[in-house]
């Protein structure tokens, strides 16, 4: 089957590469890219581990083609922290022991990332509906949700 | 898991895409959210030669009132009814539906038009949409044509969508005064198909006496359900709790689930009455403009 040649942009940089149409965007990010923040759970867009955005949407990214992302911006765990510092969420789930194998925490990173954008003051239960499409086998979710709301109260105090 | 290889094709008009349709026949799939294609795919249920990515064609995604209808553009995506105004306020039965369906970042490219083609008696929208006695636009080389939502679930993953078809909008008759709607769903956790699903909608008139019930069963069968002798007990009478009780009943009557991992038919059946009868007390209330 003929490739296709795309270029995306992943965390402000443009890249070009021909890819089989059948290829994961997941795979393209982890093997074509090397960057291997984005985690691979369950492989069924169950788990949350692949979330990335996707034109600034958080989506699972092992049930989307590398193809389908062609013209289009990507940003990945790597992307967010800056030369100041880490993101106000890197930092809250550092902060408030978000994390324990750490696994999920890269999904569930990028998917708070596009629901504070979104809901900026969340209630605790806005936050739990908002990270109901990620797992987390550690935790018991009350670390993350705390790690959210530390951010979200960063990134209020930052505005 | 990796699909079986294919050729990619990404239209950017919908004649370009139907042109495709007709020239690939049976090789060829629609790829819309993809959050039921990609799946298939990746077990290789599925195996086309061709996947013709609808994606790119521009205008497919719009909610909007006109001529009597709400209008919904197939490509529209799950998280923009759930974030839709018009949604929220007149609409709070799609709005419940869209909200129950999968999880944030599945809604986020999933599409209401997906939902209803591909035909699967597990997804959410059919039972609403056989609620609401919507009708789908389809359209092919000869133009468009309308097929009422009780004529287009034809089996088990099929529908009246000929090959060559892509359905365009789905098209809901605005609820008269005194209309109201509820859908409820009981899933074992967020994403999962439900183990009962029941969309109601009621209207009542100045009396308080019910001119219309539309009742749709979400994973009661190889087909999503209509309940049509629950729907007929509720006009003509006023709403009471015996009434919704005894549609309630007749709704269970009218389920016919399978047995599998979410349970036997018997407790099925059982949550199918116990739904009806909450989503049809919302409905009455919110007709009441009692939410």
């Amino acid at each position: 089957m003929a490739k296709h040649n795309i270029t995306v942009t992943v965390n402000g940089e443009k890249h070009t590469a021909d890819v089989e149409p059948r290829m994961l965007l997941v795979h393209f990010i982890r093997e074509v890219l090397s960057l291997t923040g984005t985690h691979i759970g369950c492989d069924t867009s169950n788990c949350g581990a692949c979330t990335v955005l996707l034109n600034g949407k958080s989506v699972k990214s092992c049930t989307v083609f590398a193809v389908q992302a062609n013209g289009k911006a990507i940003m990945t765990i790597e992307g967010i922290a800056t030369n100041s510092g880490l993101h106000p969420l890197q930092e809250g789930f550092h902060q408030e022991h978000g994390l324990q194998c750490g696994f999920c925490t890269p999904g569930m990173i990028m998917r708070a990332h596009e629901f504070l954008g979104k809901n900026p003051n969340p209630s605790e239960e806005e936050i739990r509906w908002g990270i109901s499409g990620n797992l987390c086998r550690c935790t018991g979710y009350v670390n993350i949700v705390k790690s959210i709301q530390y951010a979200a109260n960063k990134m209020k105090g930052a505005a | 898991m990796i699909p079986e290889a294919f050729e990619y094709l990404a239209p950017k008009t919908l004649p370009e895409a139907i042109s495709y349709l007709q020239q690939y026949g049976e090789a060829a799939k629609i790829l819309s959210g993809g959050h039921s294609l990609i799946p298939m795919l990746k077990l290789r249920l599925a195996s086309p030669a061709y996947i013709v990515d609808i994606n790119e064609i521009q205008g497919m995604e719009y909610i909007e009132e006109g001529g009597g209808y709400l209008k919904i553009g197939a490509l529209t995506r799950e998280c923009a009814l759930e974030e839709s105004k018009l949604i929220q306020s007149n609409y709070p039965i799609i709005f419940e539906t869209a909200k129950m369906i999968a999880d944030p970042q599945v809604r986020n490219l999933a599409t209401v038009g997906g939902n209803l083609a591909h035909g699967d008696p597990a997804n959410d929208h059919p039972a609403t949409m056989l609620a609401l006695r919507a009708q789908v636009v389809a359209t092919g080389p000869n133009g468009k044509r309308t097929i009422p939502i009780d004529d287009f679930f034809v089996s088990l993953f099929e529908t009246a969508l000929q090959q060559h078809e892509i359905l365009t909008e789905i098209q809901i008759p605005i609820p008269p005064k005194g209309s109201g709607g509820a859908y409820l769903k009981l899933e074992r956790k967020v994403g999962d198909f439900a183990t009962a699903g029941v969309a109601a909608q009621v209207n009542l008139d100045k009396k308080g006496v019910c001119q219309g019930a539309g009742i749709g069963l979400t994973n009661a069968g190889a087909v999503p359900i209509r309940a049509k002798q629950a729907e007929d007990s509720l006009k003509g009478q006023k709403p009471s709790e015996k009434l919704i009780e005894q549609a309630a009943q007749l709704a269970q009557n009218e389920a016919e689930p399978f047995a599998d991992l979410r349970g036997p038919v018997e407790y099925k059946k059982a949550m199918f009455k116990e739904l009806t009868k909450r989503a049809l007390r919302l409905a009455f209330d919110r007709a009441k403009g009692g939410h």
